[in-house]
């Protein structure tokens, strides 16, 4: 039978009968390790994640056993695909729609640059309309970089304040995108 | 099977002096006309012996070099005698207005919609003469020769990477 690989307590006083650490840090453990995907597959790259959440890769193991196809469950928006203009009011929608706190990955060349497709009718990557936390690069990725980028919004969930949401740099960065 | 001179000939009755550049590119017979006298030719196929009834495409083109600019192209097929014709008619850049072709069929409804979204030609009479493809706030008419090829808000992109 293989270990079991349990993740560490953060760093804290631990005496008899107590531990003691900042709740920034629990919270931050705990929602990393189950963040809920919203995959917003429009082409290729939703292919590869499709990989990525099969059993031979299994992003599951990471603690997103849970696909949500409702934007009011979901803690992470993945973007994997090229998004037309035509697209975009229907993604920013869906950004809208999520909860706070919620994180962006756009998954591929096409959802962070517009890739190859740089025409009249795709949108230009998707930071023109919505914030976005990591970047993938690739053409699709392979399930790997995904998960590489996964682990990425991991370390950002884990070392985020839980006043980050409140303060007034997410605020403005907020206003930038004319959300709220 | 008819031949292109049967057709021709049918036509030339009413319309001799609106068909001009007759040529049979690959056997199909492609001629131009006018835009006073595409819908009655149009009617005129439709309802003669050889039964033009089917409309398989409606599309626009520009050539910037040429002094009418702006181009309709209309595809009709005789599916009983398995004849198929394309008919050209070229408008002034400046004021592209043309007669709609939905009198006739009706599927040339969403063809008008979508060479006015791509071209800005505009079909008088058209029941609903709005964008199709494109996004309903574009300005532009991307399909034109003076649409650039490239999205301007693309700052990655930069000259010299690309030699130019």
């Amino acid at each position: 039978m293989s270990s079991v690989n349990i993740v560490k307590a953060p760093a804290g006083v631990e005496g008899s009968g107590f531990f003691a650490t900042k709740f920034d840090e629990v919270v931050g453990l705990a929602r990393s390790h189950s963040l809920w995907p919203l995959p917003f597959a429009t082409s290729c790259c939703g292919i590869e994640f499709m990989a990525t959440l099969g059993s031979h890769y299994d992003l599951a193991r990471f603690g997103s056993e849970r696909n949500s196809f409702s934007p009011r469950q979901a803690d992470l928006l993945m973007v994997m695909g090229t998004i037309a203009k035509k697209m975009a009011p229907v993604l920013r929608q869906v950004y809208i729609q999520m909860a706070e706190p919620r994180w962006v990955m756009a998954v591929g060349a096409c959802a962070s640059s517009g890739g190859i497709f740089d025409t009249y009718s795709v949108l230009q990557g998707i930071d023109e309309i919505i914030p976005v936390d990591v970047y993938v690069p690739g053409c699709p990725p392979r399930p790997e970089g995904i998960i590489d980028g996964f682990n990425r919004i991991q370390d950002l969930v884990r070392s985020e304040s839980t006043r980050r949401r409140n303060s007034e740099e997410y605020q403005n960065l907020m206003s930038l995108y004319n959300i709220q | 099977m008819i031949e292109n001179q049967v057709v021709l000939d049918l036509l030339n009755k009413k319309f001799t002096d609106e068909i001009k550049n007759v040529t049979e590119p690959y056997g199909l017979l492609t001629f131009e006309t006018t835009k006073d006298s595409i819908i009655p030719m149009l009617n005129d196929l439709y309802t003669s012996e050889y039964k033009f009834q089917y409309l398989t495409d409606i599309c626009g083109i520009h050539y910037p070099e040429n002094e009418l600019q702006l181009g309709v192209i209309y595809h009709v097929h005789s599916l009983q005698f398995n004849k198929r014709i394309r008919i050209k008619v070229f408008l002034d850049e400046k004021s592209p207005e043309i007669p709609t072709a939905t009198t006739l069929f009706k599927a040339a409804n969403w063809m008008e919609r979508e060479t006015y979204d791509f071209f800005g030609i505009n079909f008088t009479g058209h029941p609903n003469l709005s964008r199709i493809l494109n996004v309903d706030d574009m300005v532009a008419f991307p399909m034109r020769k003076e649409h650039p090829l490239e999205d301007p808000n693309r700052i990655d992109k930069k000259d010299e990477f690309f030699g130019r």
